[in-house]
């Protein structure tokens, strides 16, 4: 599977990570050429096999239902690039 | 006979399923131990983790995961032992990690079935999909400044519970039927507080309309309508719209609408840009969730009865479906019924709970969590009926003044000498006076009058200030009468 | 004897026995920094006076008798752990001045058991890369060199490179670090010190910025085997705010390196002979295992035969997982955000990501958008994952015949900056005999063992069962005790 111009621009968007045009070229061949190498795992015969999902535990370990964090909204936003008094602060959404 | 609407070319019929998000009554959020509580002041309930920042890590809530299970019960739906966590993955101003923990693959609850009750008295089952729990989004708002939304995270992380039904509803009234009943179930159990006006319950209305006998065409999703109402409003707006574009030889295409309320009708919405595509994978932060089944089995045996089996019971006590219908609507109605009609004959309590109390609730503006009249309250007035230390009549009247004044039945009962005359003599004398300034009437009446009966146990109560026991007075009437 | 010499083992004896404070070690340590870290560019902060503060207020308490396991020991930390007050850059300029208000739960017990931090140790950018030269801070400098070319400067491997050179250059006595598939051990393997990625859930995730969290683990980079026991005893330890920490003691790994090899059973993997692997790597392998047959080990050819899928394999599971794990990165609630003026919101998004990762960062996001996206999902993604289940079983069937496996920790020494930077294929390749530990969650380490034609130091890999660091610590030790690695880096502190 290879990708064409089109599909490096919507990966781009899915991503939201801006390409120049300038830029899809290089980065389709890049990304083309990863995929190519992985490419051989098609090779590999996994009928049956059940897909390993993560790394160690075997089930969720549940935590009690109290209140043991919040009540810092200074905190929370000490580090906003935009910060409009008790709130962060985008360029305005239309829905 | 089935709903249906009608078109230029002909008749159509709805077909609908709900996705309805229910917002899981617990202290803390899902994954985090901020609190959940409504109306905080802005990004004060937000934990690191609800924000979204570096390094910060998911930890399941047991009682979030018990409410899902319990909801899950109460849809007499099956519970998987076995469910995972996946991320659903989209870029927006109110979802702080870029994805939503979700169950997509595999949910904690499977098929189930509500029984929805429509105004003809009919039941009909509406199937259910699936109940999945998964965060909320934070909260953006839009009107704060000219050119910037502002984010509140308090319910980002909060717990919802996904509930989708099968697309077996085909009516605005289903729909609304449907909700109506799942929101009872939800409160009965405790799991959610159906809260629509604080968002506690959001609906997506999936809409699609075809001809009779074809099989599904294209559906569209209305997202995110908040009243039970607006949902019964948008199934109809959304089909009208639909049957239109097909009958003008147009296409339906699927897309997500919103529900415009000020003008009735849905429209498509501007800020999907580029189709979705929400790259869903297992949530590595989160190992499977697997629950032990003994566990469940005590969370079974510790539900509440549900307002079906209320109903029943309810009916079994000899009360009128309607009236078992309206006490159970609310578990705290039922409550309220039971507590009163402790010890006492059920069929006169739901009269007066559903009638006269009912009635005063609405008068005063109260609800029944904030009435002043107590069940204790309205029991001691219906002891003062059943002992007859007053009569029905009067017992309306000292029931207005329980709600005015905040006293006890008894209190305003002696207080304004209430009780009721039970003293022959007393309606003797009472009668005489009546029949001496009636002396035609009761020739009349004599003469074979009979309606003339009830003329006179009117002017007889009058004459006692309505103190005199009906029955009483009905037997000294007839034998003065003659 | 420079304070800056002592193991990490050695200083905590000296610290004991009064021989010198931890001001003094940590003063050192300070001012090696200020004379190197120009040319090195292990660190990229450097906390010098809250290192001096934390060293005085140790040196009270081992006045007062209350000494911690580490009191007064001077580490770097990755700059991936969020430490608490002081900037934490991921390696990347999307986090801008981000200061955490919190602090890793692996720092944090470090810091229970009396540590001084000296800085934050440089990185590759979210930790994608194997030569540290993708930071946004500008690359690491291995403080090795070929003896026959001591002007070519060297990558010290990656993403842990900082962590490593400082270990190696005497700029920290140990150091934090982590491993996706390889990034502890390789850097540790090319800077010629010890380093071990010990078993997914060993240590916990909590508070370390992720790069693809099935498959991110902690441990420690040390100069011996024994001082990296020593720092993962403390490291470690079950934490209920990672759900996937494992909730089991941790045992006295430093007890462990001191156990040896005997009657122990060593699996050769063959899959590992590869084409093309230099043949010193290969002759040092041998000589690994004859040294670990002296010692009374048992050596045994195995078969991991799902090998050569494991880098592929990890090139779809860790790109899809880094690509949700950083869509936080989005200029909202922290870090760096760019716009131009009528930006609207996804234009901010698209800006603020296309500037604040570095090339690499996004190609792997965007490899991660693609496997995961519609339609490609079930041939890559899930692929993968089933892929990973048969290497795991690989694993599984050969610990049921043997204690450990040895082999190559890289496929070669450390190479040139300007090597390998032509086609991030070559560049992952790096990986290919560590990654297989990642993907099956197994303890893996690093022990140095030799030296190439160059002067270069190379390193042998331990791999053992799951929660079985012990025996990875016993068959380290064994080999660091017969290779007695003697060799220093051209550039150090103390000469």
């Amino acid at each position: 599977m290879s990708l064409d111009l089109d599909q490096v621009r919507r990966i781009a968007s899915l991503a939201r990570i801006r390409l120049k045009e300038s830029e899809l070229g290089q980065a389709q061949a890049e990304l083309n050429g990863i995929l190519g190498w992985i490419e051989q795992l098609q090779a590999v015969d996994t009928d049956g096999i059940e897909p390993m999902a993560g790394g160690g535990a075997v089930a969720l370990r549940p935590r009690p239902d109290a209140v043991t964090d919040g009540g810092q909204a200074e905190r929370v936003l000490a580090n906003a690039p935009d910060r409009q008094g008790e709130y962060f602060g985008v360029p305005k959404v239309v829905e | 006979m089935s709903y249906t609407l009608e078109g230029r070319t002909g008749t159509w019929e709805i077909v609908c399923g709900l996705e309805v998000h229910a917002q899981v009554t617990s202290q803390s959020k899902l994954f985090s131990g901020a609190a959940t509580a409504f109306g905080a002041s802005p990004n004060s309930q937000v934990s690191f983790i609800d924000a979204g920042f570096p390094g910060m890590l998911p930890v399941i809530n047991q009682e979030c995961v018990a409410q899902a299970v319990r909801t899950g019960l109460g849809l007499n739906a099956e519970i998987h032992l076995w469910s995972r966590f996946d991320r659903k993955n989209y870029f927006y101003a109110d979802l702080p990690q870029g994805y939503q923990i979700s169950q997509f693959a595999h949910p904690i609850v499977g098929t189930g079935t509500v029984e929805i009750t429509l105004a003809d008295g009919s039941t009909k089952p509406i199937g259910i999909t699936r109940l999945h729990l998964e965060q909320d989004a934070g909260k953006s708002l839009h009107d704060q400044h000219p050119q910037k939304s502002f984010i509140d995270l308090n319910r980002s992380g909060v717990a919802l519970m996904e509930i989708v039904s099968e697309a077996d509803i085909r009516s605005p009234e289903e729909a609304g039927a449907y909700l109506t009943k799942l929101r009872q179930i939800l409160r009965y159990l405790g799991t959610c507080d159906g809260n629509m006006d604080e968002g506690s319950m959001r609906a997506d209305v999936n809409v699609s309309v075809r001809r009779a006998g074809e099989p599904y065409r294209t559906r569209c999703e209305v997202k995110n309508v908040n009243s039970i109402r607006f949902v019964m409003q948008a199934v109809e707006a959304e089909a009208r719209r639909q049957i239109e574009v097909w009958e003008e030889g147009g296409e339906v295409q699927q897309e997500t609408r919103l529900f415009d309320t000020g003008r009735g009708v849905t429209r498509s919405m501007r800020s999907k840009e580029d189709a979705h595509d929400y790259r869903y994978f297992p949530d590595p932060d989160l190992p499977p969730l697997v629950l032990d089944a003994a566990w469940v089995e005590s969370l079974k045996a510790a539900l509440p009865e549900l307002p079906d089996a209320r109903r029943a019971r309810y009916a079994a006590m000899g009360l009128s479906p309607y009236d078992a219908h309206v006490l159970t609507l609310e578990k705290e109605t039922a409550a309220f019924f039971e507590a009163v009609a402790q010890g006492r004959d059920a069929k006169t309590v739901a009269n007066w709970v559903t009638g006269d109390f009912f009635a005063a609730l609405n008068r005063t503006g109260h609800d029944i969590g904030s009435s002043p009249v107590g069940a204790a309250g309205l029991a001691e007035l219906l002891d003062l009926i059943a002992d007859k230390t007053i009569n029905g009549k009067i017992a309306k009247d000292v029931l207005a003044l329980m709600f005015e004044t905040g006293e006890g039945a008894t209190a305003i009962v002696d207080a304004r000498g209430l009780r009721q005359v039970v003293d022959t003599g007393a309606i003797e004398a009472a009668i005489e006076a009546v029949m001496a300034a009636n002396a035609g009437k009761v020739a009349e009446y004599r003469s074979g009058k009979d309606k003339l009966f009830g003329f006179f146990v009117g002017q007889v109560m009058k004459a006692m200030q309505g103190k005199g026991n009906p029955a009483l007075v009905n037997d000294v009437l007839k034998q003065k009468l003659g | 004897m420079h304070p800056t010499d002592f193991t990490l083992r050695g200083a905590i004896d000296a610290l004991s026995e009064g021989i010198i404070s931890s001001v003094e070690l940590t003063s050192a340590h300070l001012d090696a920094i200020a004379k190197l870290n120009p040319r090195l560019n292990a660190y990229i902060s450097v906390t010098g006076e809250q290192a001096l503060a934390q060293a005085r207020a140790s040196d009270a308490r081992r006045a007062e008798g209350t000494a911690g396991p580490l009191d007064g020991v001077p580490l770097a930390i990755k700059d991936l752990f969020c430490t608490a007050g002081t900037r934490t850059t991921a390696g990347s300029r999307i986090l801008g001045n981000f200061t955490p208000p919190y602090e890793s739960t692996v720092s944090a017990n470090l810091l229970r058991d009396g540590a001084v931090f000296l800085g934050k140790a440089n990185l590759d950018e979210f930790a994608m890369g194997s030569s540290n030269t993708t930071s946004a801070f500008g690359p690491v400098e291995n403080p090795w060199s070929r003896r026959n070319d001591p002007e070519t400067r060297l990558v010290p491997g990656g993403s842990s490179g900082g962590s490593a050179a400082a270990v190696a250059a005497r700029l920290a006595l140990g150091a934090t670090a982590t491993d996706t598939g390889g990034s502890i051990r390789q850097p540790a393997a090319f800077c010629g010190i010890a380093g071990i990625k010990p078993t997914y859930g060993r240590c916990s995730r909590f508070g370390i910025v992720a790069f693809a969290s099935s498959l991110d683990q902690a441990g420690p980079v040390a100069r011996t085997v024994e001082d990296c026991a020593i720092l993962l005893r403390s490291m470690a330890g079950f934490d209920p705010k990672d759900s996937t920490s494992a909730d089991v003691p941790v045992p006295d790994f430093g007890a462990a390196c001191a156990r040896g090899v005997k009657g122990l059973r060593i699996g050769v993997p063959k899959e590992y002979r590869l084409d093309g692997t230099p043949p010193e790597i290969a002759a040092l392998w041998e000589q690994g295992l004859a040294w670990l047959r002296a010692q009374g080990a048992e050596t045994v050819e195995i078969s991991l035969p799902h090998t050569q899928y494991a880098l592929p394999t990890y090139y779809i599971v860790a790109p899809a997982e880094a690509s949700s794990n950083l869509a936080r990165y989005d200029g909202v609630r922290f870090g760096l955000r760019v716009t131009e003026p009528g930006s609207d919101l996804k234009d901010l998004y698209e800006r603020t990501r296309a500037e604040g990762f570095g090339a690499e960062v996004r190609r792997r996001i965007l490899i991660g958008t693609y496997v995961l996206s519609a339609g490609y999902y079930d041939a890559y993604y899930l692929k993968a994952q089933k892929i990973r289940a048969l290497i795991k079983r690989d694993f599984d069937e050969a610990f049921r015949t043997v204690d450990a496996i040895v082999t190559p920790a890289t496929p070669s020494a450390a190479f040139g900056m300007d090597e390998k930077q032509d086609d991030p294929v070559k560049m992952y390749l790096n990986d290919v005999f560590t990654v297989t530990a990642n993907l099956a969650g197994l303890p893996g380490l690093a022990v140095p063992a030799g030296l190439d034609g160059q002067g270069l130091p190379l390193g042998l890999q331990v791999i053992g069962r799951a929660f079985d660091e012990e025996t990875v610590f016993a068959v380290g030790a064994a080999i660091e005790h017969a290779a007695d690695f003697t060799a220093l880096p051209a550039l150090r502190a103390g000469i």
